[in-house]
């Protein structure tokens, strides 16, 4: 009886993800994005394109790290040689860096803005557009009605959208995205005890889910493609959201 | 029957520089262009022909003539040039207007000159426009375009021949009115001919013996027994529209319903000549008298109604119609031909190449201008800050591969910081750095990597670059400028990596 119920509530849930605007993407049928447990965290088993993600950067570390693991996205996302735009305020990002996570830079078109409201109005318009794999807004703050504007601009087009968000001056409301990412840095490691910098390796902190379970992960990118790592934080941790946070999911 | 004017320019180059140039006017003056290792007069000036400087002088002989001559250089076929202008702005008095190289203009004006108020006063208006912006030219009408052209250059008495009076009004010309070549001319001259009314009666078949068809042609041309064509300059009509609104137009959907109207004609002409826009100016006339202009370009040419619409779309808040609108001028600035895409069933290319990204761009360049947006690509330097380049278009590609055989930092500052540093000297790396007042204690290490300065571009010291992480695992670029030495050495942040 409970299997059953269990049942009719997936189907019930997939059909109000997909009334939501969430359609999985080729790529998620395919051999998705190589994240291993992460990509268990969404609805379906599946990292959701087409949909806004929000990535929180404290630090310059941070902010290149989430950089990094954006990169990686970006090879899958890119990979049927579609561009990509890339909106920013004071960009840092070092266009020959992407080559080291198999991202094709030349096909990158970068937009440097002063005001979010431009920003956020580009934004918009490049995700209405269908000829785009992804775009990139590297913004501080933004809110409940800027993101839900941004969602309905992603589900007509299915062009992936992620907001990087450096410093966060504001504390955290809640968002229309479907995930909020925290991505830091982690020591390396190299086998057999030689010295030097190992590949790099991130602690991913899935903070919010729509329709999902966050956690935290640790994971590497190893010979151009991500490497999750068994570790012991690697395990869905639910008690790592905050309950007035988990509140704001839905 | 056919009337034709023609009018000469006595002086067309100087004076075309007098008029650019005012305070030339009334100076002694020549254009010169280099013939066969000599400098040769080509034009003259009105005052030095008085003082016996000639085209087709040598420039040294002109100087012995006049010591401070002034000489300027001529371009191959600017009289051309010079010659289409006037015969595009004459066609407002002739639908049929030629150039005659190399120094004057034919309009037929058959039908035309009532308009003015008949021959004379045709005449009169054209010769004193032209005389008033600064030409020294001369007129004449007649039945052929040989008696207008021998009149105009030659005649002595009234500028008008009358109908059919072509014959007696070459009768005391000289044989050069007839537009005959040099060496016929000098052997008419031997013969004593000064006059067309000394050989104007000589059997036809005589004259073609002595002096070949060409002559008889140019005769027959002049007296109107042989045709003569003319090839009339084309002055294309520009791509220009109107509308005039009945009422004057305030509100923001009624300027999109007129932008889309005009697009509409407009765009339709360019598709059949398969041109697309690339920029373009909408006017807008007020009531109060001002004009406001709105401009728009794109990325690639095109000629799509829907597209060009957005893009003024987004210019509307910038249209002040203030007591209203009545009438709108848009004019395309610049046109480029455009290549028609076969529609295809499946998706078209994709990357920069697609359609619709180009379209977006136009519409992001229109609100945020074109310097915002940029591409990169790699050039062939190892120095960090040159190892890239803005690409000048969507579609420049290049030669050069990104480098690869060493890690590059994720973000990287556009100033390297300055950092305390303790390290074990030489070249091993730091042991700790302060930045921003944290202590970052360095677990491990790459490195160094020396990049050299380009000593040719500019001078300096060499970097030796570290890959450095810290404790708590964040991972930094760092370099070391120079070499260790009596002095401390300098070291700077210069990125973090992922």
């Amino acid at each position: 009886m409970t299997a059953e119920k269990q049942e009719i509530l997936t189907r019930l849930r997939q059909q109000i993800s997909a009334a939501q605007g969430f359609k999985p993407s080729p790529i998620a049928l395919g051999e998705g994005f190589g994240l291993g447990a992460i990509e268990a965290c969404f609805p379906n088993h599946v990292f959701p394109t087409g949909t806004i993600h929000e990535f929180l950067a404290e630090q310059p570390e941070d902010a290149a790290a989430s950089e990094g693991f954006i990169a990686g996205l970006l090879a899958k996302l890119m990979e049927n040689g579609n561009s990509c735009l890339w909106i920013s305020r004071n960009r840092k990002l070092f266009p020959p860096s992407l080559e080291t996570f198999g991202v094709d830079s030349q096909q990158i078109i970068f937009l440097d803005l002063y005001y979010t409201k431009e920003i956020l109005w580009v934004m918009e318009e490049a995700l209405k557009c269908e000829g785009l794999a992804c775009v990139i807004a590297e913004l501080a703050d933004i809110d409940f009605a800027q993101t839900r504007r941004l969602q309905l601009a992603t589900e007509k087009s299915h062009v992936t959208g992620f907001i990087l968000r450096k410093e966060p001056k504001r504390s955290l409301s809640a968002t229309a995205c479907s995930a909020r990412w925290q991505i830091r840095p982690q020591p390396t490691e190299i086998n057999h005890n030689i010295p030097g910098v190992g590949n790099p390796r991130w602690e991913v902190n899935l903070l919010k889910v729509k329709n999902g379970e966050g956690g935290k992960f640790l994971i590497e990118w190893a010979e151009d493609r991500f490497a999750p790592l068994e570790s012991t934080a690697s395990h869905p941790q639910p008690q790592t959201i905050p309950t007035e946070e988990r509140g704001l999911i839905a | 029957m056919s009337r034709f004017l023609s009018i000469y320019f006595t002086n067309l180059l100087t004076d075309y520089l007098a008029i650019k140039k005012p305070e030339l006017k009334n100076q002694v003056y020549v254009f010169t262009m280099p013939q066969k290792n000599r400098i040769m007069v080509t034009a003259a000036s009105k005052e030095a022909e008085k003082q016996g400087v000639f085209a087709s002088m040598v420039l040294a002989d002109a100087k012995a003539l006049i010591p401070d001559i002034l000489a300027f250089d001529d371009k191959i076929d600017f009289n051309k040039k010079l010659l289409t202008r006037i015969a595009k702005w004459a066609i407002r008095y002739s639908p049929i207007v030629a150039i005659d190289l190399p120094d004057g203009i034919i309009l037929d004006s058959s039908g035309c000159s009532h308009l003015l108020g008949g021959e004379e006063k045709y005449l009169e208006t054209i010769i004193g426009k032209l005389k008033e912006s600064g030409y020294h030219c001369r007129g004449a009408i007649s039945d052929t375009i040989g008696t207008s052209w021998a009149i105009a250059r030659l005649g002595k008495k009234s500028p008008i021949i009358p109908p059919a009076q072509q014959y007696n009004a070459i009768l005391n010309l000289p044989p050069m009115a007839l537009r005959l070549e040099q060496h016929i001319l000098q052997r008419l001259h031997k013969l004593g001919f000064d006059k067309i009314g000394k050989f104007i009666q000589i059997p036809r078949s005589v004259l073609r013996r002595r002096f070949g068809e060409e002559m008889l042609l140019s005769l027959g041309q002049a007296l109107g027994t042989e045709e003569e064509t003319l090839t009339p300059v084309i002055v294309k009509a520009p791509y220009e529209e109107r509308l005039f609104c009945l009422e004057p137009i305030r509100t923001k959907p009624a300027i999109e319903i007129a932008i889309e109207r005009l697009l509409e004609t407009l765009c339709e002409r360019l598709s059949k000549e398969g041109l697309g826009i690339r920029s373009a100016e909408l006017k807008g006339y007020r009531l109060d008298g001002r004009v406001t202009q709105t401009k728009i370009g794109t990325n690639q040419p095109t000629h799509k109604v829907p597209h060009l619409g957005k893009l003024f779309e987004l210019k509307i808040d910038q249209i002040e119609p203030d007591l209203g609108i009545e009438l709108f001028i848009l004019t395309v600035t610049k046109t480029e031909s455009v290549l028609i895409h076969q529609e295809k069933l499946w998706s078209g290319k994709p990357g920069l190449a697609d359609q619709s990204l180009a379209q977006l761009l136009d519409r992001l360049a229109g609100k945020v201008g074109s310097q915002a947006i940029r591409r990169y690509i790699p050039q062939a330097h190892y120095w960090p800050e040159r190892s890239l380049r803005p690409a000048v278009s969507l579609e420049e590609k290049t030669e050069v591969k990104w480098q690869r055989s060493n890690p590059r930092p994720m973000e990287m500052l556009h100033k390297p910081a300055s950092i305390q540093v303790t390290a074990p000297i030489p070249d091993y790396p730091p042991m700790n750095f302060r930045y921003k007042d944290e202590l970052h204690m360095i677990r491990k290490a790459d490195g160094p990597e020396r990049i050299e300065r380009e000593w040719w571009m500019e001078p300096g010291e060499h970097r030796d670059y570290y890959i450095l992480e810290d404790d708590k695992g964040r991972r930094y670029w760092v370099f070391r400028s120079g070499h260790y030495d009596e002095q401390r050495p300098s070291w700077f942040l210069h990125g973090f990596f992922a």
